[in-house]
């Protein structure tokens, strides 16, 4: 068994060898380095045609037209492009927004910049389970809402919202629609023909392609227009320009070719391991699942561990790579404001651990961690004064703690 | 085997470089926000590119964003650092990634003024007083241009900016990796540097900027780069950046006297030759470009006739060679349009050699003769 034992997919995946493979070939000079808007020789040329491959195999991954697919820098981009864009570009037509507590940051920040331009945003509570309750939403869609922002699977808790609805409401109004489907693309089906989705973003590593480097969904028809963040050669059709990094484009597309090609089989895979995680901790006292796997993706497990501090936790299992939650916030120290926004009280967000599981995971890795979370809960638990109150019977919210 | 001559578009990568970045995606593919081994591994690995690169311009490690190319550093130039940019002044003959932003935030109600250039390409020190002069909060002019490989006087001009109060960026994406850069010593406050020119892997760049700049962020949420720039970080092109920046410092004389003489071999023999116009070429340039024309021969057939026999070169710009239209750089320069358009530019890179020098000059040298016999039908 390899050790440290990696359970962080949802924060990234190593790149797949076949996708590795692909990429070295667009880097050397007997390879394809060229630069895809260099129209005047074959470099360029065939640097192109890999580019357009790539789009094609993305494309064909979400049942969408390859001009509808826009290359990012990775997610994090297309988000801001996709929110900033479009309320930029539509702002005459109004200036709210809707969007949810439990966004990546990326969308949330992008809603705080323009909230200081003047613009207004909502920002909806999620249920317990994590979903959006829809009636909450139409509730809060208004004459002036141009913009309706909500994740397709969450980073933390890996719950599925219901984009096919919230897409019928959005398009009858006539209000663009964004999803951020960096959690959700190579793991649930998405199929852009049916779903009324106007922008959706993508990122590469996430699903075993390469950091730096994502898309973002951009709809035809209806045409829906976004104003560019980045400008200068007019790449990507004036929506962003930039030389494209062909060795990544053509990884993302790779990566998006296996996704398209193994994601039944994998699911079935990890969905089993992941249960099998689930039945192997859920033995112990004290431990609560955040969110609902039944709606959820397949490799995803939050789990609290009571009376235990999560950050603790963590250095204690260095056998195993885990997160507290989300890896862009991971270096603060504050509870997860998604597990917050499902209602989580700031002990139980405090004691989370997120498990993703992935193409390389083995039913061994799975087990080992069960043992050793058995044995370092214990521990830590041991060492804590609340564990022995709460053992003791002591209810712990009736204990007037007095100040030092 | 065809003849690779447009490394101002963009270069292979250096073994070495691919060799440092591998390990990346295979073995340490952490997220660098992660607390455990595998993520501080990646964070580390950032952490020595951010001081290669660093190195490569003598600046500060903690003046090194890393950004998703020049492209996107420009733009976050123009775009951040000013907060309440109300007037702008860049060179006529910038990359499109400066001027195509300069004009965005123009549209937003930003005045935006343009600093000419002499014939020679050059930014003057009476130029660059004039555009002064309407008191812009920042300037952006670039160190060396992608076209006609023009070097300007940065230290001069930067110091000329500084009295009057105005913030100077430097877009130094063709300088680095050609000529020595010092941030420090040039007193620019922002520089823009891009991985694939010099070697190292597409979608990575930096910007350089002085810890006395209050930069707005442009691509937020996660919180990386210090918050400059959000977005989980591309280890494995930050990695071959900083590897290329490393190799760039260390063999920077021999890449420059081997490109040097490469360029003056060319230049000699097309001046022997005759019926050949090189731009610019009475300026300081980059020792690997030579923007050229051959009056009489449309530049896009030109580059097409040299495509037939395998020399591979660019009419200007990768980035704006979509669009069909004279070099904005020559128009600048006050090159006639009917030449303009005959323009092609040759750049060197580190492996090209004396015979693919030979190899051009035959066939440059076919077409003007081709042209002439041409002209004499015509006379007759």
């Amino acid at each position: 068994m390899r050790q440290p034992i990696y359970l962080d997919y949802s924060a990234t995946t190593p790149v797949d060898p076949r996708v590795a493979e692909k990429m070295m070939a667009s880097l050397t000079m007997d390879g394809n380095f060229g630069n895809p808007a260099s129209r005047s020789h074959v470099f360029g040329w065939k640097a192109d045609e890999a580019v357009s491959e790539a789009r094609q195999q993305v494309a064909a991954l979400i049942n969408a037209d390859p001009k509808e697919i826009v290359w990012t820098s990775g997610a994090t981009e297309s988000d801001n492009l996709a929110i900033k864009g479009a309320a930029h570009f539509y702002q005459r037509k109004g200036k709210h927004i809707i969007t949810s507590k439990t966004e990546h940051k990326a969308v949330l920040d992008s809603c705080r910049q323009l909230e200081r331009e003047g613009f207004e945003v909502t920002y909806l509570d999620p249920e317990p389970s994590g979903m959006i309750d829809l009636a909450k939403l139409e509730a809060a869609m208004r004459e002036d809402t141009i913009l309706v922002s909500i994740m397709h699977v969450n980073n933390e808790i890996g719950v599925i919202q219901d984009i096919a609805a919230i897409g019928e409401m959005t398009r009858a109004r006539g209000i663009v629609f964004h999803v951020d489907a960096a959690q959700s693309a190579g793991k649930v089906a998405i199929d852009l023909d049916k779903l009324k989705v106007d922008l959706m973003s993508f990122s590469a590593h996430k699903i075993y392609g390469p950091k730096g480097i994502g898309a973002l969904y951009v709809r035809r028809k209806p045409r829906i227009r976004i104003e560019s963040q980045m400008h200068g050669g007019g790449h990507e059709r004036g929506m962003r320009s930039g030389t494209l990094p062909v060795h990544q484009i053509v990884g993302m597309g790779e990566a998006f070719r296996i996704a398209r090609e193994e994601m039944e089989l994998e699911n079935k895979r990890i969905r089993t391991l992941r249960d099998r995680l689930w039945s192997g901790l859920n033995g112990m006292e004290e431990v609560y699942l955040n969110g609902d796997p039944q709606h959820g993706v397949a490799g995803n497990l939050n789990v609290s561990f009571n009376f235990v501090e999560g950050e603790s936790l963590i250095m204690a299992v260095k056998d195993i790579a885990v997160s507290s939650g989300s890896a862009c916030t991971s270096a603060s120290l504050e509870p997860s404001y998604v597990l917050r926004a499902i209602g989580r009280n700031d002990e139980l967000a405090h004691s989370s651990i997120r498990f993703s599981i992935g193409r390389f995971t083995t039913a061994e890795d799975v087990d080992y961690t069960i043992q050793l979370m058995k044995e370092k809960v214990d521990k830590l638990r041991g060492m804590s004064p609340l564990w022995e109150m709460y053992q003791d019977g002591i209810d712990l919210n009736s204990v007037q703690w007095a100040a030092h | 085997m065809s003849v690779y001559l447009d490394h101002n578009a963009t270069t292979p990568v250096d073994r070495r470089v691919i060799e440092a970045m591998l390990p990346y995606l295979h073995e340490h593919y952490g997220n660098p926000s992660g607390l455990y081994s595998r993520g501080r591994y990646a964070r580390q690995a950032i952490d020595t590119a951010r001081e290669q690169v660093a190195q490569l311009v003598n600046a500060h490690v903690s003046q090194v964003i890393f950004t998703g190319g020049g492209s996107e550093a420009n733009n976050l130039a123009v775009r951040g650092a000013v907060p309440d940019l109300r007037r702008l002044a860049v060179s006529a003959i910038e990359h499109a990634s400066v001027l195509e932003s300069a004009r965005a935030v123009a549209r937003q109600g930003v005045k935006l003024g343009f600093i000419e250039v002499d014939v020679k390409g050059r930014v003057t020190e009476a130029a660059m007083d004039m555009a002064l002069s309407s008191q812009p909060q920042l300037v952006s002019v670039m160190m060396a241009n992608n076209e006609a490989g023009v070097v300007q006087n940065i230290e001069k001009l930067a110091a000329q900016s500084r009295a009057y109060g105005a913030i100077f960026h430097t877009d130094a994406v063709q300088a680095a990796g050609k000529m020595a850069l010092d941030f420090e010593s040039l007193g620019v406050q922002l520089m823009t540097l891009s991985a694939h020119k010099l070697y190292g892997p597409k979608g990575v760049g930096a910007l350089i900027c002085d810890s006395r700049i209050e930069l707005m962020p442009q691509m937020v949420g996660g919180g990386q780069e210090r918050g400059y720039r959000s977005g989980t970080e591309n280890v494995a092109a930050i990695v071959g950046f900083g590897k290329a920046a490393e190799i760039a410092r260390d063999e920077l004389v021999v890449r420059q006297v081997h490109l040097s003489s490469l360029r003056q071999s060319l230049e000699r023999q097309l001046t022997l030759m005759g019926g050949v116009v090189i731009f610019a070429q009475q300026a300081m340039r980059l020792p690997n470009t030579v923007f050229l024309a051959i009056p009489g021969i449309d530049g896009e057939t030109l580059l097409m006739e040299l495509d037939r026999v395998g020399i591979e070169v660019s009419s200007g710009s990768a980035c704006d060679s979509q669009k069909i239209g004279p070099s904005h750089v020559l128009l600048a320069m006050g090159v006639e349009e009917s030449i303009a358009r005959c323009a092609i530019r040759v750049s060197f890179g580190r492996d090209n050699s004396e015979s693919d020098v030979t190899s051009l000059v035959a066939a440059l040298k076919q077409q003007v003769e081709a042209l002439q016999s041409a002209s004499l039908l015509a006379w007759v």
